[in-house]
């Protein structure tokens, strides 16, 4: 099957946020991919409120069977997150773990108005009780697969089909 | 009782052969080598086919934990373990609890050992009273009640007036004087070699210059005095070396050097194994190696076990907590045997260093398999490989560097007086 | 024989007891984790649910409030519940042995045992036995090591520096006794820092000291030329009184830090010491209170990089 592609998800994802959300929205990107998005929404939609990045590393649900991961970035959430309406961002939404943790680190930081969530392909599959407020697009694909966003050397995104179960 | 060893291999270290022959025995002496005696019927007949037969090993220490220390060991099971190690006589250091410095303490220690009916024990007796290193112990009676020597088996007395004077005590009566050279204050707090892995694992070191500076004291009182000297476990280059050199201007002196410093270095440590733990330390490779070249040329003497139980509670703690010492009796053999392949040295020239030499250096008469000399002998396989595990040994101390190691080489019997007091089924 | 006690299959760490054989890799991984700890010390909640339901013991045989209360800080953010053990060793008072307690403390549900033990090797017995999900974290024991305090220090190094590539760094004091001193060296040895000094006089140098990577140094003023990193260690007073060193004035003349002898090195270098200080003693007040001095950044970083070294070990 062929994926759709990356750079007009983004493009629908703005316009939906830019008709529905007010100029004082933040945003927040889950690394890696929701951040790069995160940050090209944050371009495209002229924001004036600084975006928020965080690794959900410390927050996540399975430290007990797969332990910490190498790679952890520092979390940064440069705005006052108490009062806030948030826009967390994410490039796959699938079991909607990630953002359950994403969910719960943003509540330590304080206490926002309102979390809405922007996922650029909705994968289905939910184990959780969480549903994307802005999505580029629902894609069906076996669950031994995954879906990867991708980044060129001319900052380019792309989405790719990967084989074989995590 | 008569009794014939058929097939072995005898090891005649006194005369330095080896041949094939059979041995027979009979009221507690060789009646006969490889052809029986006239009208000769065996009560037993031990097939040592594949098997070595040499004198018992002669073993210059080993602490069999009575008076005193029970809690740790017991003459029973160090006996046994004894003879499972092929030791047919054995000399124990006077560091009991209260010390050998009593002759009523050595009549009580030789009778114990004697109702056992197994090794021969020749105790060492104290030098000074309570081995403080103040005041001299009534040497002549404890000759009289069996101690074949006197020595100070800690660190050497701090007062060389008082290290003087019982040398010369000593002398007078024609007695050897056995010391260990360590400087008691150079060694204060140390508890490995001052080297490297002490310096790498944090470890109070034991400079060499405390056996070198000991040694130094301990030799030119030796000349003073004319005394019979027999130093106990060198561990250093230097040490060897000036041995060696005392050796060449003729002088009285003999020396020891236990089984574990012959194969184990400071870095046999690790991280802590205090099975490393021992007394003296454990030196670096460089001294390791030099105590072997010194038994080659004979600068040392004798291999001896320097068997020291530990029990299990006392090595469980962090290294410079342990209690020093290792088990030694069973191991004595295989790592005289292992020595020997390694340095390429001849069987009989290998176990010299554990009979003839030891017997030198007691001035007993030597040991040899001809007819008319005790049957003190061993029988053991040199080929076999064990692995050395707390259930194998008798031993009630269960700790040593060897502890899970293989070595090759095990007793089958032993025999004291002509009686198997060891005996093994195949 | 065991280095493997601290690595476990697959390369993780099961155990943190010393530094030395330990791969940098792993230390940095342990670094950069600290770097998301640190971002969590900087917000309003600063805990994470990592740790949740772990059971974290504090056995210190050796009294020490100040590294007991940053571990147990660095436990707390992180979730854990911390029960803080402080042991009495007299050998008059000796009542059951070191595996003892540990055997005990097990069947209570430990999960992690941070030790501290003034003897050499006292962690890397307890590891060996204790049970396969339990890690041991070694706080110090005697002279040996104490791995947290290097990592803290390599991290503060790589925060005001950038990296290890290009320094040269300097130890002074008394090396012989110190643990800190042990574990610094082999970091920065594993990490890659090209030239690392040792000062002090000979006295308190151990042997062979050269033989761990170092260059020693018996002249503060040479030894100090152009380093980018000043790392004082403590004295303790009863080194002072012995055989050892004649008195602290004399120590502090040749080799207490002071900003005449400070000058000797770059002008951008940073002064470091793992506390607690002895004004007068290894250090001048005007140094230790100045610009150059990053030693409260230190004790910030110190429980950021305790989460770290906690987070990592718990998952393995």
């Amino acid at each position: 099957m062929t994926l759709p592609d990356a750079e007009d998800l983004i493009a629908k994802l703005a316009e939906q946020i830019r008709r529905d959300a007010g100029p004082r929205v933040a945003l927040v990107g889950i690394y890696t991919g929701g951040v790069w998005i995160a940050e090209r929404l944050h371009q495209m939609l002229g924001l004036s409120t600084p975006m928020g990045t965080i690794d959900v590393a410390f927050y996540r649900d399975d430290y007990k069977r797969t332990g910490l991961r190498a790679g952890v970035r520092p979390s940064d959430i440069p705005f006052q997150v108490e009062d806030a309406d948030i826009i967390l961002v994410d490039d796959v939404l699938y079991t909607g773990r990630t953002i359950r943790a994403a969910l719960n680190e943003i509540f330590d930081y304080g206490r926002p108005t309102s979390i809405r969530l922007a996922a650029l392909v909705d994968r289905g599959g939910r184990q959780l009780p969480i549903c994307p407020q802005f999505v580029g697009a629902e894609v069906e694909i076996a669950s031994d697969q995954t879906i990867e966003l991708r980044r060129d050397q001319s900052g380019r995104f792309n989405l790719t089909l990967i084989a074989g179960s995590t | 009782m008569y009794i014939q060893i058929k097939n072995g291999r005898l090891i005649d270290p006194a005369a330095g052969s080896e041949r094939a022959q059979d041995l027979f025995i009979a009221d507690g002496r060789i009646a006969a080598v490889g052809a029986a005696p006239p009208a000769f019927k065996p009560d037993r007949v031990v097939n040592a086919s594949g098997l070595a037969v040499s004198p018992g090993l002669v073993d210059l220490s080993a602490r069999l934990r009575e008076p005193g220390l029970e809690y740790k060991a017991t003459l029973e099971s160090e006996m046994q373990a004894a003879v499972a190690g092929g030791v047919t006589s054995l000399v124990c250091p006077p560091d009991t609890d209260p010390p050998l410095d009593e002759p009523g303490l050595v009549e009580m220690l030789k009778f114990r050992a004697r109702s056992l009916d197994q090794a021969r024990v020749y105790p060492l007796g104290a030098l000074t009273q309570g081995l403080k290193g103040e005041r001299l112990t009534e040497m002549a009676e404890l000759h009289d009640a069996g101690c074949v020597a006197f020595g100070q088996p800690g660190t050497t007395m701090t007062d060389n007036q008082v290290l003087m004077r019982s040398m010369e005590y000593a002398t007078t009566f024609g007695f050897a004087v056995w010391l260990r050279p360590q400087d008691a204050t150079l060694s204060h707090g140390g508890v490995a070699h001052d080297g490297e892995v002490a310096t790498r694992l944090g470890l109070a070191g034991i400079p060499v210059c405390a056996e070198t500076v000991a040694l130094s004291a301990i030799l030119i009182l030796a000349r003073e005095t004319g005394a019979r000297i027999h130093l106990c476990r060198l561990s250093s280059a230097e040490g060897v070396e000036m041995v060696r050199q005392a050796k060449r201007t003729g002088m009285a002196i003999t020396s020891d050097v236990s089984a574990h410093h012959v194969h184990f270095s400071d870095r046999d440590i690790g991280y802590f194994d205090s099975n490393c733990n021992l007394i003296p330390p454990l030196r670096d490779m460089r001294d390791r190696d030099a105590l072997r070249v010194g038994l080659i040329d004979g600068t040392i003497d004798a291999i001896c076990s320097d068997h020291t139980p530990v029990d299990d509670d006392a090595k469980q703690l962090p290294f410079a907590e342990a209690e020093p010492g290792a088990t030694g009796l069973e191991l004595l053999l295989p790592l005289t045997l292992k020595w020997a392949r390694e340095a390429r040295v001849s069987l009989p020239a290998a176990l010299a260093r554990v009979t003839t030499h030891p017997l030198r250096v007691l001035g007993l008469p030597t040991a040899s398999i001809t007819p008319g000399e005790i049957a003190d002998l061993c029988v053991f396989d040199p080929e076999v490989w064990w692995r050395v595990e707390p259930a194998v040994l008798r031993s009630q101390g269960k700790n040593t560097p060897m502890l899970g190691l293989e070595l090759q080489g095990r007793v089958r019997y032993t025999l004291i007086g002509g009686r198997i007091v060891f005996d093994t089924p195949s | 024989m065991n280095t493997d006690l601290q690595i476990g299959a697959g390369g993780k760490l099961q155990h943190l007891l010393t530094i030395e054989g330990l791969p940098p890799e792993i230390l940095l991984q342990i670094l950069d984790t600290a770097r998301s700890f640190v971002s969590v010390t900087e917000r309003e909640v600063k805990k994470v649910p990592l740790l949740r339901g772990k059971a974290i013991f504090n056995l210190f045989f050796e009294p020490s409030t100040r590294t007991r209360t940053t571990f147990e800080i660095a436990a707390k953010r992180l979730s854990a519940d911390v029960v803080n053990l402080n042991i009495a060793t007299s050998s008059q008072t000796k009542g059951e042995t070191l595996l003892d307690t540990v055997a005990n403390l097990t069947a209570m549900h430990a999960d992690m045992f941070i030790v501290r033990h003034g003897e050499s090797g006292a962690a890397h017995l307890i590891a060996r036995n204790v049970g396969p999900h339990i890690h041991v974290i070694n706080a110090g024991d005697g002279r040996h090591a104490h791995p947290t305090q290097a990592l803290l220090d390599m991290f503060t190094i790589r925060h005001y520096k950038g990296g290890f590539n290009d320094l040269r760094v300097a130890i002074v004091g008394d090396i012989l006794h110190s643990r800190v001193a042990r574990s610094e060296i082999h970091a920065l040895t594993t990490l890659g820092v090209p030239e690392v000094r040792v000062i002090g006089p000979r006295t308190l140098l151990p042997r062979q000291v050269q033989n761990l990577g170092v260059q020693v140094f018996h002249d503060m003023e040479a030894g100090l030329k152009d380093v980018d990193v000043v790392m004082m260690l403590r004295l303790q007073h009863e080194r002072m009184n012995g055989s050892l060193l004649p008195s602290a004035g004399e120590f502090f003349k040749s080799y207490g830090l002071t900003p005449e002898k400070l000058a000797r090195a770059k002008p951008d270098a940073i002064v470091m010491h793992p506390g607690p200080m002895n004004r007068g003693v290894e250090i001048d007040s005007a140094v230790a209170d100045g610009r150059q001095s990053v030693i409260l950044a230190q004790v910030t970083f110190g429980i950021a990089v305790r989460m770290a070294v906690m987070g990592i070990l718990a998952g393995n």
